[in-house]
């Protein structure tokens, strides 16, 4: 039983997602909800189950390519299967007050289900082609919830914002399979497993640097590095509420998770020769994200740059190629998925309740007509900036102690450097982070607002939504051992030693 | 052993039948009353259907028939011979063309197309496609050939009150002559340097010579003038789109899928059976024809307006990837047969999703004869079936899940130039794999777009014979998607 419990849990969301298609159109569209909150809920459960319980799975598909379904769960896997399941669940829970205005609710859970069958798949695969097509499973899911339920706010119109995100990953992913397919010619195998432990046997050294570049490119559009992020702010500003929390707390993730699970363990000699690259576009990345923030005038395109930032010091600590800088990276990564959905459900609830995001317009005040929603606001962005005794901050300091003693081989002057200059952009995170609540948060409400009469506080289912994402984000602060002894036995194996 | 031969019918069994059902066609459409022609028609599905129940006993073992005896330096040859390969081809042209049929049967109902003229050069073509796939000398090559296109150039011409079908026919009939007289002057130019005729001999005279003659060069490079144009490779492309949004849409469904399938196979059979020594000539010419066709292929593709015209464009894109496993054989006689199962492999991906698009594509043509693009805005909502067959279709052409027949497709034809080492023709592939999204993923959002202010829904009777051939293949494409070795492996 123990070794059917993966398939289990992609089955789950795939059965409902199937449902929701095959059934008559009136009974699916009055049953839509209901399926994808038993979906979705038991899929949390079996997520659960799997951490403790499951044992890896391994089963033939398409033998001529040498395509196994490979599943597995380790230290790095388990927490991103566990927020996937969360933040997908809560996604349907909030749907069940906050219906998006386009309508159409049987086809968002069903595109939903669809999308957490990919993430989740993209976490638990062990075999590089499988993988790679779950990396692939969440595109069109993604393009339509951006496409048909998103908002024309951002230049250009949803569609394009969608067709840009759709082509910018496409293109990365299709030179992300050459690599797949080098790795698979020179070794002769796309198990992940096999291809660790033999630390990039049977590939030069300047295969390897190919075989990383390529894989690399894939994964950076989806984290996005900076220069390849500029598909991110229209994506997250165009995409509707649950669209944004899923492309920010678990899409990104899929591009650092598989640097971190493929990219560097696969072809350790080309990490070697590419890290201060990376490292070095992760630090510009993290100044130019704050200072992108400081003059954003939309709050929702202001959370989505903050990502960029934040995904810098994911980078970073990848590219110390250290334990200590990867653990950071993947303890920043969930608190990032956390911290940026919550942020985007927060912020997707004011853009609701005043048809706007510009920050100009909503003026301040927020404290004043909705304590509750402003007060929320202003944990989640000093959250974000990675305040001691929240989540943010662990990640965020493993990183730069990472960079601090980067591994052997590295130059360590250089280090020291990025790390400089990303405590810099730590400075500057914060800078925009006060001056946001300044601007929205405090002071007096606008007079526009005073007369409206439907600017509700948060409602109780969610404040219901909400607050588990807060205790996890307080408790993931004040104990950083929970996630940190998952995660480091994992990634020492991965690094070898 | 001069004089006669044993002559083996089963092996011929399935082109004779469709060749007889042909005539039989003919003769039956003259006692048809005026209002019952499309009977005719049924006629030819059947004969159709049968035929593909004669490959059956043919399933196992290799057959060779129409052979010449050994001589001092070779081994028995033999002109038709029914192999794995050619099964394959078979079974893709014969259900390609049982699902054409169906597709047919409400067009000849509705219009004033000839139901047995049109039932007769269908299978005409058929027959010679089904030939096509079992010729193993260069005569018989030819010869099957010109049976698949003399017919089609009539099918295209045969809505003879429309001006554009006529032009369409007579630019597919220039395009083709001026083709095959190409590829018949390389042929008599490898006549002339090997002296034979059987690809076998063909094979082991190149394998003998010392050095490359360039006559002989030539000759392999022209050559592929006549199966460039079958499959609309560039430069001999230009024919397609024309004649396509010409013909009446089954028409174009059959040209695209089982003409195109006929020329693949004569591609591959003459490469790899016959050239495969020269393969360090012909593959990097291939190589570039590939690049250059999906690349202009994709680039117009994506300035269509008119369904079928983008299908035509996409098709012609989709030829370049097919091309492409061909193209990175340049390293030896060993790399000529680890590339072959990729093409037939995408061949036979690329017949059913094509099919699946062309059967919808006929479905609202059928009521919006522009066939625009903008004619699908909305269908998703009014018949959500139909719509979800051609998205998935369309998915399936772009490569991206759900549609996973289409990216495992893509897999195995990327995986030829990576293994071979031709790695400048996979990144071409790559971008253009991802300029084909942008077309096929546009016109799947039409299909569930909102309809325009004041438009009409589109909204449809479906006849069952459309409903059977949709069905058809968007449960092959969905069945393909999950267990796709019926097509990877079809070599093995």
């Amino acid at each position: 039983m123990s070794d059917l419990l993966l398939p289990l849990l992609l089955a789950v969301p795939l059965a409902g997602c199937v449902a929701l298609l095959v059934l008559p159109g009136r009974t699916a569209d009055r049953f839509a909800l209901p399926i994808g909150l038993v979906a979705t809920a038991l899929t949390m459960a079996v997520a659960l189950w799997s951490v403790f319980a499951a044992t890896p799975y391994n089963a033939s598909w398409v033998p001529s390519l040498g395509l196994r379904v490979q599943l597995g769960l380790d230290g790095i896997s388990d927490p991103l299967v566990l927020l996937t399941a969360f933040l997908t669940f809560l996604c349907i829970v909030f749907t069940v007050r906050v219906q998006p205005e386009a309508g159409r609710v049987r086809a968002l859970v069903g595109l939903v289900l669809l999308l957490e069958v990919g993430m989740l798949g993209t976490f638990l695969a062990l075999d590089l082609l499988l993988f790679f097509v779950f990396f692939e499973v969440v595109l069109i899911p993604m393009w339509f919830v951006i496409a048909q339920w998103g908002d024309d706010t951002v230049p250009g119109g949803r569609v394009r914002a969608a067709n840009t995100f759709i082509i910018y990953t496409l293109l990365g992913s299709a030179v992300m399979l050459l690599g797949i397919l080098l790795v698979r010619a020179k070794t002769g195998t796309f198990d992940i497993a096999a291809l660790t432990a033999s630390g990039g046997a049977g590939m030069s050294s300047n295969v390897q640097v190919l075989v990383f570049l390529a894989l690399g490119l894939g994964f950076a559009v989806k984290t996005p590095m900076w220069p390849l992020h500029s598909w991110l702010p229209d994506a997250h500003t165009a995409a509707p509420t649950i669209g944004s929390v899923l492309l920010a707390g678990v899409l990104l993730k899929m591009g650092t998770y598989g640097l971190i699970r493929i990219a560097v363990p696969v072809a350790p000699q080309g990490a070697e020769v590419v890290a201060p690259f990376l490292g070095a576009f992760a630090v510009v990345g993290i100044v130019y994200g704050a200072l992108a923030c400081l003059v954003q005038r939309d709050l929702k395109r202001l959370i989505a740059f903050s990502s960029v930032g934040h995904m810098g010091f994911v980078l970073l600590g990848i590219a110390t190629l250290t334990p200590v800088g990867i653990n950071g990276a993947l303890y920043a990564n969930v608190a990032h998925g956390l911290i940026s959905g919550l942020l985007f459900f927060l912020v997707g609830a004011i853009k609701d309740r005043h048809h706007t995001s510009s920050i100009a317009e909503l003026g301040g005040g927020l404290y004043d007509r909705m304590p509750r929603l402003g007060g929320l606001l202003v944990f989640a962005a000093v959250a974000s900036l990675g305040l001691p005794g929240l989540a943010g901050f662990w990640g965020e300091m493993l990183t730069l102690l990472g960079a601090f003693d980067p591994a052997p081989g590295l130059n360590r002057g250089y280090y020291l450097t990025l790390m400089a200059i990303a405590g810099l952009g730590l400075v500057l995170t914060t800078v925009y982070f006060v001056s946001l609540i300044r601007r929205v948060a405090q002071g007096q409400t606008a007079p526009r607002w005073q007369q409206a009469l439907l600017l509700r506080d948060a409602t109780p289912l969610e404040l219901a939504v909400w607050a588990p994402v807060v205790a996890l984000v307080v408790v993931l602060g004040c104990w950083p051992k929970l996630l940190l002894d998952a995660t480091d036995p994992a990634v020492r194996m991965l690094l070898g030693g | 052993m001069a004089g006669t031969q044993a002559i083996d019918y089963t092996a011929l069994a399935p082109a004779l039948v469709v060749a007889v059902t042909a005539l039989g066609v003919l003769v039956l459409d003259l006692f048809l009353p005026a209002g019952r022609k499309v009977v005719a028609a049924w006629a030819g599905t059947g004969g159709l259907v049968v035929a593909l129940a004669t490959l059956l006993p043919l399933v196992g073992d290799t057959r060779r028939t129409f052979c010449v005896p050994a001589t001092n330096v070779d081994p028995v040859s033999c002109s038709y011979v029914v192999d794995h390969l050619t099964l394959v081809f078979q079974v893709l042209v014969l259900a390609g063309a049982v699902v054409v049929m169906l597709l047919s049967l409400d067009t000849l109902r509705d219009s004033r197309i000839p139901a047995g003229e049109y039932s007769f050069l269908l299978l005409s073509s058929v027959a010679g496609a089904v030939t096509l796939a079992a010729s193993r000398d260069i005569l018989t090559l030819v010869v099957a050939l010109e049976v698949v296109s003399l017919p089609a150039f009539a099918l295209v011409a045969l809505r003879r009150f429309d001006s554009r079908s006529s032009e369409a026919a007579l630019k597919l009939f220039l395009v083709s002559v001026v083709s095959t007289a190409v590829m018949l002057f390389g042929l008599s130019l490898v006549y002339g340097t090997t002296g034979a005729v059987h690809l076998d001999r063909i094979a082991s005279a190149l394998a003998r010579s010392d050095g490359r003659l360039p006559a002989t060069v030539l000759g392999v490079t022209l050559s592929l003038a006549g199966f460039g144009f079958k499959v609309a490779a560039v430069p001999f492309h230009f024919w397609a789109p024309d004649t396509y949004s010409g013909a009446p849409v089954p028409v174009a469904a059959y040209l695209s899928v089982v003409s195109k399938a006929a020329g693949f196979v004569g591609l591959a059979v003459l490469l790899t059976r016959g050239f495969g020594p020269y393969a360090d000539v012909w593959a990097p010419a291939v190589a570039v024809i590939a690049a250059l066709t999906m690349t202009v292929g994709n680039l117009a593709a994506l300035r269509q307006r008119s369904a079928v015209r983008l299908l035509a464009w996409s098709s012609i894109a989709q030829s370049g990837y097919m091309l492409v496993p061909l193209g990175s054989a340049a390293h030896g006689a060993g790399s000529v047969d680890a590339v072959l199962p990729a093409t037939v492999a995408y061949v036979l991906a690329y017949a059913v999703m094509n099919l699946g698009a062309f059967s919808v594509v006929t479905l609202v043509g059928r009521h919006r004869p522009r066939n625009a693009i903008e004619d699908y805005r909305g269908l998703g909502r009014t018949e959500p079936l139909t719509a979800f067959a051609l998205a998935f279709a369309l998915a399936c052409l772009a490569g991206l899940p759900p549609g996973l027949l289409g990216l495992f497709a893509k897999v195995v034809v990327f995986q030829a130039p990576v293994e071979q080492g031709v790695g400048w023709l996979a990144v071409v592939m790559a971008v253009n794999v991802v300029i084909g999204l942008y077309y096929y993923l546009a016109w799947a959002a039409a299909l569930y777009a909102r309809p325009a202010e004041g438009a009409r829904p589109p909204s449809y009777r479906i006849s069952w014979s459309d409903g059977l051939a949709i069905g058809i293949t968007l449960g092959a494409a969905v069945w393909l998607s999950v267990l796709p070795r019926m097509v990877l492996e079809a070599l093995r």
